[in-house]
């Protein structure tokens, strides 16, 4: 099969022409190093199949951060039959210096024109032919966002597959840095084709850029917008989330009940408080989940991520850190796990592990499920979306407080150097796939561990089955009184310590058990917790659950990408110490005031 | 004078690049080479980094790296 790869820097639109060309759906996003690994998808292209595959975005085939070394090891190491460079046409003043030095490996290329819609609105005006004069190479204009041009594309792709070369692996010591030939050469070509009239700036932008930069207003900004978001979260997403339970209980009532009432206890316990009840209780998110998904799409596709390393640089830079830390803590408001990925764009090994340090803290949506069950069981309505942004006001905190403890251990002389991309917005498309993609995702987990994990939790609060659900004689109950030493004193009780021990799994966990451990559907658990508990338990139960390790596929890739034990150790053990602190702190300190 | 010192809202000519090789190419890759017109857009507080502008692209790099970018 023919392979083709998509090379160019980052953030020209490289996985969206992926997406578009596959029908694959790669993430997208407004932010260089969105894609850190190697993504591939067969196609069929003319009369045969074809291996596209997507690349990390490269400066210059000089680059050593671990992103850039991804995409270098894999032309070295595969042959491939045509290289598609990938270029932003708005601006090819510095975005040909990369097809320059690609032409120097000699291999079959193909140079896209991507993000031509904005090149036009710009009035930038480009001679493709005057390209193809002088740089040898078909040249085809595309916008991969809206789709025009694809057509082209294929059929450019199809010819230049078709042109009999055996596929070569590329011999990139071969290509010298960049000279001062290669410079001149650079102005030669963009002077021959390339007319960019004088101002030519995106003036939305820099007005939206003059509200959203402002030296005071800022950063005040970014906070009121959080606020607001989680307001969205509860005025549209709970009462979704009460008609997703209302619907699971009515199914469970009178479908599932009646179908397995002559069946043997056990197996009915199972059934219903186990799988019912556990998945049951995870699945009610699923609407939260795809709202706030939709957010951060927004938000991540519209550019503001690197203007939030704007504003945050100079704070996180006296961290040891740098404003793409703060980013890569935005993006892990999603899931940790992209966002641990995501730091290898940087290249200290300092500032890279003292960000993974530190993205474990950011408040993921599967932690955002459990504190929106819990601050709305146990508070008011409108104090709801206040306590739950103390509590990312919090994940900050930490974030910050542990960096000031490691920043000298993990040095770090980074320089800062950043692309600002014009704001754009996600098209409906985008969101779609975006929000699909994460349905899938949460969707999969439900059914996987979150499913074996409650059905252990099931099993220990079950057995033996003659006495009443997790209550002290239960496996369950015996394992919780182990852990009352440490547990009691945070004002967490044994039955709530049960679903934290299994939340180490993944925070889904935490309340499928609950629904377990009380014997509850999504409906009931939220009377049941708030008899159960006051605002100070609920509150510290909620730090511990915060700041403690998220869940097993954070440790992993904490481990791969780290590839030390010592630090995944570290990583590990620091917050579960940290959690257990600051609930201590909280709760005694809750107490001793009087509440 | 340096890309550092250049007063907000002023344009200079990039006349050298000092620094070590290595961010020497990559504040190239991202369009500040010789001879191109540089404009500084705004600061951000507390010496924190500075947005340029150099033909379509803009930029947030640092006063430490900035100082490093000299103008004719
Ligand atoms: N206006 C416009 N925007 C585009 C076009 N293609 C991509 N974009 C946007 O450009 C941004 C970057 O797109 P990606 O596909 O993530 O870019 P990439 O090259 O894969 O980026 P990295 O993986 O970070 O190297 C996103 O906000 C896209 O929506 C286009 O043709 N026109
Ligand atoms: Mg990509």
């Amino acid at each position: 099969m023919k392979r083709v790869a998509l090379l160019g820097m980052p953030n020209t639109g490289k996985s969206t022409f992926f997406n578009r060309l596959t029908g694959a759906s790669a993430k997208v996003g407004n932010w260089p190093g969105i894609t850190v690994d190697l993504l591939s998808a067969n196609v069929l292209l003319g009369s045969g199949m074809v291996e596209i595959v997507d690349l990390p975005g490269i400066y210059n085939l000089h680059g050593f951060a671990e992103d850039e070394r991804v995409a270098r090891t894999f032309l070295e190491e595969n042959p491939v039959d045509l290289l598609l460079v990938v270029t932003n046409a708005t601006q090819l003043d510095r975005q040909l210096a990369l097809a320059l030095q690609l032409q120097e490996l000699g291999q079959p290329m193909l140079l896209i024109l991507n993000m031509i819609d904005e090149a036009r609105r710009l009035g930038i005006k480009i001679d493709e032919q005057a390209l193809v004069d002088d740089l040898g190479v078909p040249v085809v204009s595309v916008s991969a966002k809206h789709g025009f041009g694809m057509d082209n594309a294929q059929s450019a792709i199809i010819e230049a597959l078709g042109k009999a070369h055996p596929a070569r692996k590329a011999q990139l010591e071969k290509v010298f840095h960049e000279d001062d030939a290669l410079a001149s050469r650079l102005e030669q070509v963009f002077h021959d084709a390339v007319q960019v009239p004088l101002t030519a700036t995106d003036r939305l932008t820099d007005r939206i850029d003059r509200v959203l930069l402002h030296p005071w207003l800022g950063l005040p900004l970014f906070f009121l917008a959080m606020l607001l978001m989680f307001e969205a979260v509860y005025t549209l997403g709970a009462p979704l989330q009460d008609g997703v339970a209302w619907v699971l209980e009515a199914i469970k009532t009178d479908a599932v009940e009646p179908a397995i009432s002559g069946w043997n206890p056990v197996l009915q316990s199972f059934i219903l408080d186990g799988v019912f009840d556990g998945i049951g209780t995870v699945l009610s998110f699923l609407p939260i989940i795809i709202l706030f998904f939709l957010f951060i799409a927004i938000v991540e596709d519209s550019g503001y991520m690197s203007r939030a390393a704007f504003l945050m640089d100079a704070f996180m830079s006296r961290l040891g850190l740098d404003g793409r830390a703060f980013v890569m803590q935005l993006m892990g408001f999603g899931c940790n796990v992209p966002a641990l990925m995501g730091t290898r764009v940087m290249r200290s090994r300092g500032l890279r592990l003292l960000t993974m340090m530190i993205i474990p803290f950011s408040l993921c949506s599967a932690r955002l499920q459990v504190f929106v069950f819990f601050t709305t069981a146990i508070f008011s309505a409108w104090a709801a979306p206040l306590v739950l942004f103390s509590l990312y006001l919090a994940s900050f905190l930490a974030a910050f407080l542990t960096a000031l403890i490691y920043r000298k251990r993990l040095p770090n002389a980074e320089p800062l150097l950043l692309e600002l991309p014009p704001y754009r917005f996600p098209t409906i498309k985008q969101m779609w796939l975006r929000g699909w993609r994460e349905v899938a995702h949460f969707v999969r987990e439900a059914t996987g561990f979150i499913l074996l994990g409650v059905i252990l939790v099931w099993a220990l609060t079950h057995s033996p089955f003659d006495v009443p659900p997790a209550s002290p004689d239960t496996l369950a109950g015996q394992l919780a009184s182990l852990f009352a030493p440490v547990f009691a004193p945070l004002g967490i009780d044994h039955l709530m310590t049960i679903a934290l021990l299994f939340g180490f799994v993944a925070k889904e966990v935490v309340l499928g058990a609950m629904a377990v451990i009380y014997g509850a559907g999504d409906t009931d658990l939220a009377g049941i917790v708030s008899g159960r508990t006051d605002w100070v338990q609920a509150y510290s139960f909620m730090l511990f659950v915060l700041i403690y390790t998220p869940c097993l596929s954070t440790v992993a890739v904490l481990k791969q990408e780290s590839k030390s034990w010592r630090f995944t150790g570290l990583a590990v053990g620091w917050p579960l110490l940290l959690a257990w602190m600051v609930s201590f702190t909280f709760y005694q300190g809750a107490r001793w005031l009087g509440f | 004078m340096t890309l550092a010192d250049l007063p907000t809202g002023q344009t200079g000519t990039i006349a050298s690049l000092a620094g070590d090789p290595e961010i020497r190419t990559r504040i190239q890759s991202l369009g500040l080479r010789i001879g191109r017109d540089v404009a500084v857009i705004r600061r951000s507080r507390f010496g924190g980094p500075i947005q340029v502008r150099i033909g379509t692209t803009d930029l947030l790099i640092r006063p430490q790296q900035a100082a490093q970018v000299i103008l004719a």
